[in-house]
């Protein structure tokens, strides 16, 4: 599809925004619908979309292999790290409250937020693998 | 909008579940069915918003007519866009799914009815976490004041989130989200192992 100029010049436009309402999704979470595993979907399909039009080659230039199978980790964790936050300030595993960062009643939208990056971290470079995997196995075959 | 006018708009939502699910299954081109099963999940995400599930829709719009749909035409390309001919019936395998069908409807029998108010997930825990975080934003409207002047970062939402979904999965249930992303994760990592070597590697040999 790479010599399709509308599809190029529509997914390059659109990458953005796509990528601009998958974080938006995870970060307002807690005060809208959505949160870590539909933003990072959204957030994945913007990747996606350049891979389909762009081809496999391309979006391994903008996201490394090594990058999302690094992130497919990282976000596990982050989510783990929040966790044992709880632990080490004296609580149970997984209570937010020693995450005081801006004041006592900040401390479960700070938890519930890092805990949403960590999920949406992880589903999105999930998704961009299975579509990477699937891809190059559907371009082996032939 | 009045009560027939819900009535009416889920009964054209739920006709047109009926009616693509039918479609894929008597399509024999396998790009069509996919699209189909696209429109499917967006029908269904319009039906979970229909029924106030926000999240739930959101999900099924993005993984259902999505990902879902990108992954199944990913899988085309490998076995090829039209549905093998075969119009023999395996009798064995039909007695079994209406076996397990008949099963599976006997056992709808025994839920409770659709929006019961005295049903167990209605009555068990649910008003403890409503009680918890909905309910917070309103009732602290007046008291907000004088605590935001000590706290003057602080939200109207005393540190209780307004999206009650949110709330219970990453709150009340935050040892089960983890494990499903704990499993997402193992998922992830097998498809490395198992697809990125083979395509990598040598041909699939260890």
């Amino acid at each position: 599809m790479r010599d399709q100029v509308i599809l190029r010049v529509v997914s390059k436009i659109a990458a953005p925004f796509i990528l601009v309402f998958g974080f938006y999704v995870i970060a307002h979470g807690e005060l809208s619908p959505g949160g870590g595993f539909q933003g990072g979907v959204v957030l994945a399909s913007a990747f996606i979309l350049y891979g389909l039009v762009f081809g496999l080659a391309e979006l391994d230039a903008i996201v490394p292999r090594r990058v999302t199978d690094a992130l497919t980790g990282a976000g596990v964790l982050l989510y783990l790290l929040v966790g044992l936050a709880g632990i080490f300030g004296d609580y149970r595993f997984l209570d937010y409250t020693p995450l005081r960062i801006t004041g006592s009643e900040s401390a479960e939208s700070w938890g519930m937020t890092l805990v949403e990056y960590g999920v949406g971290i992880t589903v999105a470079s999930v998704m961009i693998t299975v579509y990477r995997e699937v891809s190059q196995a559907g371009s082996a075959e032939k | 909008m009045t009560i027939l006018e819900y009535l009416l708009l889920d009964v054209i939502l739920l006709f047109l579940l009926i009616v693509t699910s039918v479609t894929v299954f008597f399509l024999r081109n396998l790009f069509a069915a996919t699209m189909v099963l696209s429109l499917y999940s967006l029908v269904m995400s319009l039906v979970w918003l229909d029924l106030d599930a926000a999240d739930v829709a959101l999900t099924e719009a993005a993984v259902g007519a999505g990902i879902a749909t990108v992954l199944l035409i990913g899988a085309l390309v490998v076995v090829g866009a039209e549905e093998r001919k075969h119009h023999r019936i395996h009798w064995p395998a039909l007695v079994l799914v209406i076996l397990t069908t008949g099963a599976l409807v006997y056992g709808t029998f025994d839920l409770p009815r659709f929006g019961d108010a005295t049903a167990p997930a209605q009555t068990h825990v649910a008003p403890e976490y409503i009680a918890q975080s909905v309910t917070k934003l309103h009732s602290d409207d007046h008291g907000s004041k004088k605590n935001s002047a000590d706290h003057p970062e602080s939200d109207n939402f005393h540190g209780h989130v307004p999206n009650l979904v949110t709330s219970v999965i990453v709150n009340y249930r935050a040892y089960d989200t983890l494990f499903e992303v704990a499993v997402i994760f193992t998922a992830g990592v097998s498809l490395i192992l198992l697809l990125g070597r083979r395509v990598a590697g040598n041909g699939g040999e260890p």
